[in-house]
């Protein structure tokens, strides 16, 4: 009975666990990205948040906070070349901590990076790397800026 | 083990509620289970070392807060009225800012938002000494003893800091009165940290 009912209660530690680690936002394994050579094709990143929480946008309204940002590994990148990172337009939302609506994301975002092949890229596949900064806050706390690492598989036809 | 379950069980709910609050407050703790806050030794905004053991004989509300951070900018408002109101009664808050960019972004905020206590940049050593500081605001409430009277980790009322200050405080008049020499009164004027309001 015992071992029942404590499976059936939120576990202190794994939750402590959620709320602190660094697991605030998560990126959702994304399909290949299949571009021709000497053409661009969009990547888009689809990132979930943890309930109860949110991070600022990428344009945040206040010049203190920290805006959230997808960098790419540029020095490993060749023979593609990041033409556009392009984030979708912050909620307006209203929290008992500030005076003014932040410019936020919860729940789900997507994040589309424009790449484009060179004309001589040989063809095949291509791990590309990037990170994710960004500042998450709950109602009630804010987390430091944390960086979550992104991959993605480039084809090149 | 069944008469055990309802009170396993009890403990287990109030620890899961308390959790998902996302807010742990706590009332000022008797002085028996009061442990020393780790001292350290961090410089303000002119470059002077603050010592925090400096302020043992007063009252203090440590501040661990970020310019990036919300609710600890609701907070700043509340502590320069109670630096104002309580500095002549032994009491002084401390701002910890745990900017990685350090002065850059927190000396202009200090301007803009006419900060009226001292401030100065916190460590990953500093943090560590306070369980870690993984959420802000942190505050910890420090009795004239120096030791930790009460915690706050997250966003709570003014009210709450104001019945911790004044609890605090509170206790160390009526042992003046009671003819028991509070470390205040005892407490030389070299012992304040130079430049404290």
């Amino acid at each position: 009975m015992l071992p029942l009912l404590l499976l059936l209660l939120p576990l202190p530690g794994l939750q402590a666990q959620n709320s602190f680690g660094s697991g605030h936002v998560t990126l959702e394994t994304p399909a290949p990205l299949r571009v021709k050579t000497g053409e661009t094709a969009p990547l888009a990143l689809r990132f979930r948040l943890a309930a109860g929480h949110h991070t600022n946008s990428n344009k945040p309204t206040d010049e203190f906070l920290i805006p959230l940002k997808l960098t790419w590994d540029s020095a490993a990148l060749t023979p593609l070349e990041v033409i556009a990172v392009e984030y979708p337009a912050g909620k307006l939302e209203k929290y008992a901590f500030s005076e003014k609506p932040l410019s936020v994301y919860s729940g789900e975002f997507i994040v589309t990076t424009r790449f484009k092949a060179a004309a001589d890229a040989p063809k095949g596949q291509k791990t590309v790397n990037g990170k994710l900064r960004y500042q998450a806050c709950s109602d009630t706390m804010c987390f430091p800026p944390r960086t979550l690492a992104v991959q993605a598989n480039v084809v090149i036809q | 083990m069944s008469r055990f379950l309802p009170a396993l069980l009890a403990g287990l709910l109030a620890v899961t509620a308390c959790q998902s609050t996302g807010t742990v407050s706590a009332a000022v703790k008797k002085e028996k289970d009061r442990r020393p806050a780790p001292d350290f030794t961090l410089k303000d905004a002119m470059g002077r070392p603050v010592k925090l053991s400096d302020y043992k004989g007063k009252v203090v509300l440590l501040n661990f807060w970020a310019t990036w951070c919300g609710p600890c900018k609701l907070e700043i408002p509340w502590f320069i009225e109670f630096e104002q109101t309580y500095k002549d009664s032994g009491f002084a808050v401390l701002g910890v800012s745990m900017d990685e960019e350090g002065w850059e972004v927190v000396k202009p905020y200090l301007e803009k938002s006419k900060i009226n206590y001292r401030v100065v940049i916190g460590d990953d050593i500093t943090a560590q000494q306070y369980g870690g500081v993984d959420s802000l605001p942190t505050s910890f409430m420090l009795d004239r003893e120096g030791r930790i009277a009460a915690t706050h980790v997250g966003l709570v009322s003014k009210g709450s800091y104001q019945n911790d200050i004044k609890a605090l405080l509170g206790t160390a008049v009526s042992k003046v009165a009671a003819g028991v020499a509070a470390p205040a009164a005892a407490a030389p004027a070299a012992a304040r940290p130079a430049g404290a309001k």
